[in-house]
C-alpha cells in the first residue's frame, strides 16, 4: 500500500475515525472481509479452510498453556506431562485439545486438499496459492512430527529414531547429517530441547506467515468454486461478481454454523475418546523413552501413516535404503506440481469424463489402504498391498498429463450451478 | 558530471551484496554448529566395560554405549559352527558393504574377536530401531508374533520393519535394512573382558 496523502484518507469521526487517519482498519476490513466476494455456490467442502485456522488458533492457544507447565528435558519431560494430566488445574483438558487438535488439523487439511483435487482450485492463477498451502502441509508434518517428540514417551523416543535415521541414508553427508539434528550421538536431552525450540517458536512463527501469504493469495485472485469457472467474467455495474456475495456477513454465518458443528465432534472425541483407541495417542507412549527397548510394533499417528507405507513398501537396493526415502519425500514434493500435470481444459470433477472420476477414487482409495498398511505390521498381505498402493499413489500423479488432457469434457456453464 | 554512471553503481551494488552475503554466512555458522555434539556430549561417549565371562551359553546382556544398545552374546558353540552353513541366504556374508573394525571383517562369518562371544549394535540398519534377540533355531520360537520359518538359524529379528539377521548380524537378502549389524571397536581379554569403543584393551594393573 503506497502512502496517501492526509486529504485523501478518511475524514470519518470518532475513534474510528481517528484509526482510519492512522491505520487502514475500514479499508482493510471492506477489502478482506465485507466487499470481499466470494463464489456464492461454496458447498460443504468449502468448510475445511476455516476449520483449519479453527484448529491453527486451538494449537496456538493450548500449546502457550501447555509450555507453562511443560519442562523440555530428558530427565523431567515424561514426567512433566504426567504433572499436567494429573495435577495442574484442567491441565488433561488443555492437553487433550491439544493432543486432539494435531489429529483434528490433518483430517480437516487432508479434507481442504481433497477439496483443491475435486474442483481444480491448484490450477492457474492459484498456482502459487497452492504451493503455500503445500508449504504448510510440509511444516505441519514437521510441527506434528517433533510434538510427538517431546512428551518423551517410548514411542516418541523411538519415532524420532526412526525419523532422523531417514536423514542418514542420504549418500556421504548422512551420517554427519544425523549427528547434526541430533546433537549427540544418539537421541538425547540435546535433541529433546531443539525439538523443543522448533516446536513452540520456530515452526510456528513459519506456519504463521505461510497462513497469512496463503490467504493474501487467495484474496488476490479469489476463490475457486464447486463449478471451477471465475466468477469475475460476470460483474453488475459496480463491478462486483453477479455469482459472488460478500464474505461478511454470508459465509462468516455459514462458517460459524459449520465450526459449531466441528467443535461438537471435536469435544466428543476430547471427552470421551482422547486417545481414539490408539490412534491420536499410541499407548507405548504412556511408557517413559527407553533408549535399550524398541516398542513390539513401531508405527507413526495415523496421518503419517500413508507416507510412512510407502517408506517400508521399497526394499533397499544396492546397499542403501534411501530409495523408500525418496519415495515418501517424493509423495509429497509431487503435490507442488499438483497445477502443471493436470493439463484438463475444466477444472472441476463436475464437468470432467469418467477417467479423472476412476484415478481420484482409486488415489483415495490407495491412501487409505496405505494409511492402514503403515499402522499394521509389516507381515502377510500388507507389504505386498503397500507396494501396489504405492504405485497406484504415483500413478495418479505421474500419468495426470495424459488422462486429463486426452478425456472429453462436458461444456462448463457461463455462470455458477445450483443456486437459489 | 551529472549523469548517473549505472556500470559504476551496479558494480557497487553486487559488491555490497556480495560483502553482505559473506557476512551472513559468517554469522550463521556459530548458530549452524551450535547444533554439533557439545564438549560434554562428546566426553559422554567414552568407552564402556563389561565382564562377558558371567554370561552362560546362550545368554546376552545389553549395555550401553555413547547412548546406543550393545549386545554381548555368549553363543552356544553348535550355533557357531554352523554359521557358515547359510551364506547363500545372505545379503552380504562376507560383510564387504557393512561397517565393522577391519579385524571383525577378517574374521568372516562369526564376526568377532572370540568366536563363542559376539558384539554387536542393538541399532537396525534399517532405521535405528532396536532389533530382538532370537536366538532359538528353528520355529520354536514366535517373535513379536511373527512366525521366523522352519529353517531358523538362530538371529534377530527387528519388529519395526521385520529385518531378520542371523546371529552374527548378518542380515537376509530382500529385507529392509541394507548392511549387516555393525559391530563397534572393542577389545576381548583372555578372561573375556570386554572393553567397547576402543581397539586394544587399556593396559592395566589387575
Amino acid at each position: 500500500m503506497a502512502a496517501r496523502p492526509e486529504s485523501a484518507r478518511p475524514d470519518g469521526g470518532g475513534l474510528l475515525g481517528w484509526i482510519d487517519q492512522r491505520f487502514p482498519l475500514s479499508q482493510l476490513w471492506k477489502s478482506q472481509v465485507s466487499e470481499y466476494y466470494a463464489p456464492k455456490n461454496f458447498n460443504f467442502w468449502y468448510y475445511f479452510g476455516v476449520l483449519s485456522l479453527v484448529v491453527l488458533v486451538n494449537q496456538l492457544v493450548t500449546g502457550i498453556f501447555l509450555t507453562m507447565n511443560y519442562k523440555p528435558s530428558a530427565a523431567e519431560a515424561f514426567s512433566s506431562i504426567e504433572y499436567i494430566m494429573r495435577d495442574v488445574e484442567w491441565g488433561w483438558l488443555i492437553r487433550y485439545m491439544h493432543s486432539t487438535g494435531a489429529s483434528a488439523f490433518f483430517i480437516v487439511i487432508y479434507l481442504h486438499m481433497f477439496r483443491a483435487l475435486l474442483y481444480g482450485s491448484a490450477r492457474k492463477p492459484r498456482e502459487l496459492l497452492w504451493i503455500f498451502g503445500c508449504l504448510i502441509f510440509l511444516l505441519l508434518m514437521a510441527e506434528a512430527f517433533m510434538g510427538y517428540v517431546l512428551p518423551w514417551g517410548n514411542m516418541s523416543y523411538w519415532g524420532a529414531q526412526v525419523i532422523v535415521s531417514l536423514f542418514g541414508s542420504l549418500p556421504w553427508i548422512g551420517s554427519g547429517l544425523v549427528e547434526w539434528i541430533r546433537g549427540d550421538y544418539y537421541i538425547a536431552d540435546a535433541t529433546l530441547n531443539r525439538f523443543f525450540a522448533l516446536h513452540v517458536a520456530a515452526l510456528p512463527l513459519a506456519l504463521v506467515f505461510l497462513v497469512i501469504a496463503h490467504l493474501m493469495a487467495l484474496h488476490e485472485v479469489g476463490s475457486n468454486n464447486p463449478d471451477g469457472i471465475d466468477i469475475h467474467d460476470h460483474v453488475d455495474e459496480k463491478g462486483h461478481p453477479l455469482d459472488g456475495i460478500p464474505f461478511h456477513p454470508y459465509y462468516t454465518v455459514k462458517d460459524m454454523v459449520g465450526i459449531a458443528g466441528f467443535l461438537l465432534l471435536f469435544s466428543a472425541v476430547i471427552f470421551f475418546a482422547p486417545t481414539f483407541g490408539g490412534l491420536f495417542l499410541e499407548s507405548p507412549n504412556f511408557e517413559p523413552a527407553n533408549a535399550l527397548q524398541t516398542p513390539p510394533e513401531i508405527s507413526p499417528v495415523w496421518y503419517f501413516t500413508p507416507f510412512y507405507a510407502m517408506l517400508r513398501a521399497v526394499p533397499s537396493f544396492a546397499g542403501t535404503q534411501v530409495w523408500g526415502v525418496m519415495v515418501m519425500g517424493g509423495a509429497v514434493l509431487i503435490l507442488f506440481f499438483l497445477p502443471w500435470l493436470d493439463r484438463s481444459p475444466v477444472r472441476s470433477i463436475r464437468y470432467r469424463g469418467p477417467i479423472y472420476k476412476i484415478m481420484l477414487g482409486i488415489f483415495v482409495v490407495s491412501f487409505v489402504v496405505l494409511a492402514v498398511c503403515g499402522l499394521k505390521p509389516p507381515a502377510g498381505i500388507y507389504p505386498i498391498l503397500g507396494r501396489v498402493c504405492t504405485i497406484a499413489y504415483f500413478s495418479f500423479f505421474l500419468l495426470m498429463p495424459w488422462y486429463t488432457k486426452y478425456e472429453r469434457v462436458k461444456p462448463v456453464p457461463e455462470r455458477v450451478t445450483g443456486h437459489a | 558530471m551529472d549523469e548517473v554512471d549505472h556500470g559504476r553503481r551496479r558494480l557497487l551494488t553486487a559488491a555490497t551484496a556480495g560483502m553482505g552475503a559473506l557476512g551472513v554466512a559468517f554469522v550463521a555458522t556459530p548458530f549452524i554448529e551450535s547444533w554439533l555434539p557439545s564438549a560434554r556430549a562428546k566426553a559422554l561417549g567414552a568407552p564402556v566395560q563389561v565382564d562377558a565371562s558371567k554370561l552362560e551359553a546362550g545368554q546376552m546382556v545389553k549395555v550401553v554405549w555413547r547412548g546406543q544398545p550393545v549386545y554381548v552374546i555368549h553363543r552356544v558353540k553348535t550355533t557357531v559352527d554352523e554359521l557358515g552353513g547359510h551364506d547363500d541366504r545372505l545379503a552380504d556374508p562376507k560383510s564387504e558393504n557393512s561397517t565393522q573394525p577391519e579385524y571383525i571383517k577378517a574374521s568372516g562369518a562369526v564376526r568377532a574377536r572370540n568366536p563363542e562371544y559376539w558384539i554387536g549394535l542393538a541399532v537396525c540398519t534399517h532405521l535405528g530401531c532396536s532389533p530382538l534377540g532370537a536366538f532359538e533355531p528353528n520355529n520354536a520360537l514366535q517373535v513379536a508374533g511373527t512366525d521366523l520359518g522352519a529353517n531358523w538359524p538362530g538371529g534377530f529379528y527387528c519388529p519395526c520393519h521385520g529385518s531378520k539377521y542371523d546371529i552374527s548380524g548378518r542380515v537376509f537378502k530382500n529385507m529392509p535394512a541394507p548392511k549387516n549389524l555393525t559391530v563397534p571397536p572393542y577389545s576381548i581379554a583372555d578372561n573375556l573382558h570386554v572393553v567397547i569403543g576402543v581397539d586394544d584393551a587399556p593396559k592395566t594393573s589387575s
